[in-house]
């Protein structure tokens, strides 16, 4: 099934824009473009002619879009999804996922919807997948540094890995810190100490 | 008890008194937990207020207006509780278009609007493309209201386009826009980099422009007034330390160390001082008055100025909006000097002028707009003859 919208999408980031534009094609928008960094959007807007344009929340050329949408000829105004009040529970639910949509050429709403819930949904799937890595980054670089902090205490007291551990452990439990946190100072003192 | 209080911000020099209330604890001092989250883009922080993702935001002074008049976003009735800055922005030209007004017979200076529109506007047809932060701006009111006085203004002569801050530089460099009105230390970072020379300081035009304001939803108002009075305290304090001379190179470091603005000290310091460069390699020149964060009555929310604002926008007045009546409900009982009035005419002080209040003589900013005209809401809301 194909459906004949064409979509603007605005978003700097290539693997992000990338996941967005699979989104929407899998669902049968095949007619999406993208456009990322350093790209004129007024320009894009003009040469394109969107039905519908993609952005997210935080993009500063919203900035730009909104000005656009004050100026430009009634046929190519692009007009911000939640200014009509028609749906306030999608418009929250975009808020929240980060997404804005802007509709061109007073496309419907009832074709506005199942791609902004596309949308909202792909944009749901990447800010959990980019907490999860950011988590697991975190994780890994904790773990490192207790290990560095641990091989510390090994060498300066002469101590098991095990007892090494245990130690860092009572010393973050009593000062009421993260062991992570202990490990940082030591190997940061370690480090100016030489 | 601390309250938990957010506040969206945007990084810029006048962002200052939300930073200082923070870092210096004004805000604790008024029992709330202040957390600043800087934001992308107006766009960004007007939607994220608007949904009730921030208590109070640093707004362009347009901002509570065009969106309780349905003109910008999400229609939401906000309100300015307080002016957190006065001044602050500068207008600039690329270096072909210095070299074009030059020929004209324009000199370099940074203190004639009318002279340096009439350059501007000055031999050619084409379209200047300028460069504001956003739509509803302050930059963008007055470069229409000050580019429309001159004899040789066209409609088509002038397209004003919408470029963030951040932005403004690279695209005057690009060849995107021929000028720009930006806030610093953007005009300052485009002299550096982009080769651009600075024409006026949009005080030149209005010498009192209420350029930032600090917003909040008017439902959110109406349920937390508690809240509300104790953060107009403590960014009122923190305006009040900001504008101690003594102060400015103190709040230079903090500001330039802060992790909520990541600017360095040399972008800070000329909006603090008022030593503005106009163009690469030029000395300093004084700017009186170029970003006032508190004497003169600035923070208060002249109902006045909501009114001006509501006129340059064609929509229907506003001046409810500016709530004065909080900021003197907040203030009053730590003995600050306050108007007695709501409104002024805007345009008629040119100089300090002490206005009798209960508290004895309070000193209110000069006004004046460049073409001399006055500004009263009275003879406003009827037609004009």
């Amino acid at each position: 099934m194909t459906q004949c919208l064409n979509i603007l999408v605005v978003e700097p980031n290539a693997d992000k824009a990338l996941e967005i534009s699979d989104a929407l094609q899998e669902n049968g928008w095949s007619d999406v473009t993208v456009i990322g960094l350093n790209a004129d959007i007024a320009e894009a807007v003009a040469s394109h002619n969107p039905d519908l344009i993609l952005i997210d929340l935080t993009n500063p050329d919203r900035d730009t879009l909104e000005h656009l949408s004050m100026t430009s000829q009634a046929q190519s105004r692009p007009v911000a999804m939640f200014v009509d009040h028609t749906d306030d529970t999608m418009t929250k639910a975009a808020i929240s996922a980060g997404v804005s949509a802007y509709v061109v050429n007073g496309l419907h709403a009832d074709r506005i919807k199942p791609v902004l819930e596309t949308a909202i949904a792909r944009f749901h799937m990447i800010q959990k997948m980019q907490t999860e890595l950011v988590a697991a980054k975190r994780a890994l670089s904790d773990r490192k540094m207790i290990d560095r902090a641990k091989g510390l205490v090994m060498r300066a007291r002469g101590i098991s890995e095990n007892e090494a551990y245990n130690l860092l452990r009572t010393t973050a439990m009593s000062q009421g810190r993260k062991v992570a946190d202990v490990a940082q100072a030591l190997v940061t003192s370690a480090d100016l100490l030489g | 008890m601390m309250s938990s209080v957010t506040c969206g911000y945007l990084p810029l020099v006048d962002s200052a008194p939300l930073i200082i209330a923070k870092d210096l604890l004004f805000a604790t001092q008024e029992g709330l937990d202040l957390t600043l989250v800087k934001q992308p883009s107006w766009s960004a922080i007007r939607d994220h207020l608007a949904f009730g993702q921030l208590d109070f935001a640093h707004l362009l002074s347009p901002m509570p207006i065009a969106m309780s008049s349905g003109q910008s976003g999400y229609p939401v009735q906000i309100d300015a509780l307080m002016v957190l800055a006065l001044n602050g922005t500068v207008i600039g030209v690329s270096t072909d278009m210095a070299n074009r007004m030059a020929a004209q017979g324009w000199a370099p200076y940074f203190d004639n609007p009318r002279a340096t529109s009439a350059a501007v506007l000055a031999g050619g047809q084409q379209t200047l493309r300028i460069g504001v932060p956003f739509p509803f701006s302050m930059h963008r009111l007055l470069v229409d209201y000050w580019l429309r006085q001159d004899p040789a203004f066209a409609n088509d002569r002038v397209e004003i386009i919408s470029v963030p801050p951040p932005q403004m530089s690279q695209a005057l460099r690009n060849g995107r826009i021929d000028m720009f009105c930006v806030g610093e230390p953007w005009g300052s970072v485009a002299v550096q980099d982009s080769g651009a020379v600075l024409v006026l300081p949009t005080s030149a035009i209005w010498n009192c422009v209420p350029e930032k304001v600090l917003g909040a939803r008017r439902n959110w108002v109406t349920q937390n007034p508690a809240t509300c009075h104790a953060m107009v305290r403590a960014v009122y304090r923190a305006a009040r330390w900001l504008e101690q001379p003594q102060n400015v190179p103190l709040a230079v470091e903090i500001l330039a160390s802060s992790k909520h603005l990541d600017l360095p000290d040399h972008a800070i310091e000329p909006a603090l001082t008022g030593q503005i460069r106009p163009r690469s390699g030029a000395d300093p020149l004084r700017v009186d008055r170029f970003m006032v964060f508190h004497n003169g009555a600035a923070n208060f929310p002249w109902r006045s100025q909501a009114s001006w604002i509501s006129a340059q926008l064609g929509v229907p007045d506003q001046s409810q909006c500016f709530r004065s009546d909080i900021y003197r409900a907040a203030l009053t009982p730590i003995g600050v000097d306050i108007p007695n009035a709501s409104a002024k005419v805007e345009g008629v002080l040119s100089e300090e002028t002490p206005v009798t209040n209960p508290k004895g003589a309070l000193i209110l900013a000069p006004d004046n707009f460049y073409d001399g005209a006055a500004f009263d809401i009275a003879t406003e809301t009827t037609p004009k003859e």
